[in-house]
């Protein structure tokens, strides 16, 4: 059954905007980054929208919807009161260049600071191998479909742009984790770079990466906290540095 | 300078949030249940008196390492004297209390609570937070927030003794053993609380198995691991129950030595 729904949908670009009233019809079933193609084809031809799988899986359809980071493609329409307005508005963690559409190359050129995997020198391609139990580790990460929304809603650049410089994000800690669980990677201060270089020690734990993740990456508890522990292992406990230097303990550090 | 969400380029939004639910809710919540245990906690930790009752201690008190401790409070000794400050004695649960304060000052469930809740860094998700700048956990004083883990290895010391407490609880009034009261399964409750609670806490995971890079090499820490990332995913659930626990126990303690109440035998 068709209904009306009132939105405010933010338009403008980087120098200047604000948010516009607008009632469109939306049908059963329909999810926001439907309306928002209704509201493109019969009122607003110029809107700006990035958007692409429609499934939740390119994460492409990125913005703040009430205020919350979400993906347009998985909000059902069905969650909000009859007479609710929604808000529609881009991430406001990043430059904005038009519409709902923001600027998210930061994150690009986060990922290209990340040292990338690092195979035995004693291995050729092809012959590297795995247990299960390893791998299912770090797959949990892999899900990540780099929508950024984890990135949008962190605090330490969402409301501290001059931080930007210095801290590379939930998203690229899930990254260092990965290839700091990974029992074949042979590049050895991961824990030192995420600390030193990728500002982990920025983080405190506030858990909102987690609490948007549309994948149900458990960012803060799998990769975060036990990539604190390991910057502990190696920068604040003498009982453990002291150990793997006598113990000369490999795999671990 | 304009920054965070006012930024130059962002999207010019006037409110710090548009957010339309009770996000303040949790907050809030969360402030009122922590700052009534402070409240409580300070009162009691420096009030001295009604802390034990054969065989009953209160977890604010255990161990009494003072010697201006009641006469058989005492499960370690008295290695510590009596010290006074403005005339005052310093009470002796101020000795102890640091251990489990900074256990969980330090844990990373509260500092999630409270970094949200009092610092308002930030309030809630996606929610701007008033401060001008920020540098996390890099610089001291946060940097001691890497400590926690010195902080889970004294903790579970202080469970072993909270344990023990509860075991000589199976004792009457006269130290005859054999017997079982409330007290004892208050006591009972809070050891089983504070285990949880530390052996949900994520030191530990990390300790059992998480600083592992090959779980197919050590089969054995793997499967502790998954057992401990079982808890380890109700660890909110189990800070907030232990402190409450800790909280009604010692209340518990407290009504019953100061005779408000009696402690009901069952046998």
């Amino acid at each position: 059954m068709a209904r009306k729904l009132n939105l405010r949908i933010w338009r403008g670009n980087s120098v200047d905007g604000g948010l516009q009233n607008i009632t469109v019809d939306a049908n059963e079933g329909e999810v926001v980054l439907d309306v928002i193609h209704r509201v493109q084809a019969e009122q607003m031809n110029d809107l700006a929208v990035r958007w692409n799988c429609k499934a939740g899986k390119c994460g492409s359809c990125s913005m703040e919807i009430n205020g919350k980071p979400r993906l347009a493609c998985m909000t059902q329409v069905a969650s909000f009161e009859e007479d609710e307005t929604i808000t529609l508005t881009p991430l406001r963690a990043f430059p904005v260049i038009k519409d709902l559409v923001t600027d998210v190359s930061f994150n690009y050129k986060k990922a290209m600071e990340i040292p990338a995997y690092e195979a035995p020198a004693n291995l050729k391609p092809g012959e590297a191998r795995m247990q299960q139990v390893d791998v299912e580790r770090s797959q949990e990460f892999r899900k990540c479909i780099e929508c950024f929304l984890c990135q949008d809603t962190c605090h330490v650049i969402r409301d501290h742009e001059e931080n930007k410089k210095s801290f590379a994000g939930p998203r690229f800690f899930i990254r260092i984790a990965e290839l700091d669980m990974h029992p074949l990677d042979t590049l050895r201060n991961r824990k030192q770079k995420a600390q030193e270089e990728h500002g982990l020690g920025m983080c405190n734990i506030t858990k909102c990466c987690t609490e948007v993740c549309p994948e149900h990456i458990r960012i803060t508890d799998n990769a975060i906290i036990p990539m604190k522990e390991r910057v502990v292992d190696v920068k604040y406990d003498p009982a453990r540095w002291l150990g793997s230097k006598i113990r000369k303990r490999d795999g671990i550090l | 300078m304009a920054t965070g969400v006012f930024s130059s380029g962002r999207a010019k939004i006037s409110e710090r949030t548009l957010r339309t639910d009770r996000w303040w809710l949790q907050p809030a919540f969360t402030v009122l249940v922590l700052f009534s245990f402070i409240v409580y906690a300070t009162f009691r930790a420096f009030e001295n008196a009604h802390y034990f009752v054969e065989p009953l201690i209160s977890p604010f008190y255990s161990p009494c390492l003072s010697t201006g401790c009641v006469t058989g409070s005492s499960l370690l000794g008295q290695p510590l004297g009596v010290y006074h400050i403005f005339g005052m004695m310093i009470s002796p649960s101020l000795f102890i209390l640091i251990f489990p304060l900074g256990f969980r000052l330090t844990c990373y469930y509260y500092r999630k609570a409270y970094y949200r809740s009092f610092w308002f860094s930030p309030p809630a998700c996606a929610v701007a937070e008033p401060h001008s700048k920020y540098t996390g956990e890099t610089r001291a004083p946060l940097i001691m927030q890497n400590a926690h883990r010195w902080f889970f290895y004294a903790g579970c010391v202080f469970n072993v003794i909270l344990t023990v407490d509860a075991i000589l609880a199976f004792r009457n009034e006269h130290n005859q053993w054999g017997h079982m009261s409330v007290g004892t399964l208050v006591l009972l409750a809070n050891a089983t609380f504070l285990w949880l609670y530390s052996a949900s806490c994520h030191t530990c995971r990390h300790t059992i198995g998480g600083r592992l890079r090959n779980f197919s090499a050590h089969p054995i820490r793997y499967k502790l691991w998954t057992y401990v990332s079982i808890l380890n995913h109700k660890h909110q659930n189990f800070a907030w129950v232990s402190l409450f626990g800790v909280a009604l126990a010692d209340l518990y303690v407290r009504q019953v030595s100061a005779g408000s109440i009696t402690n009901l035998y069952f046998f």
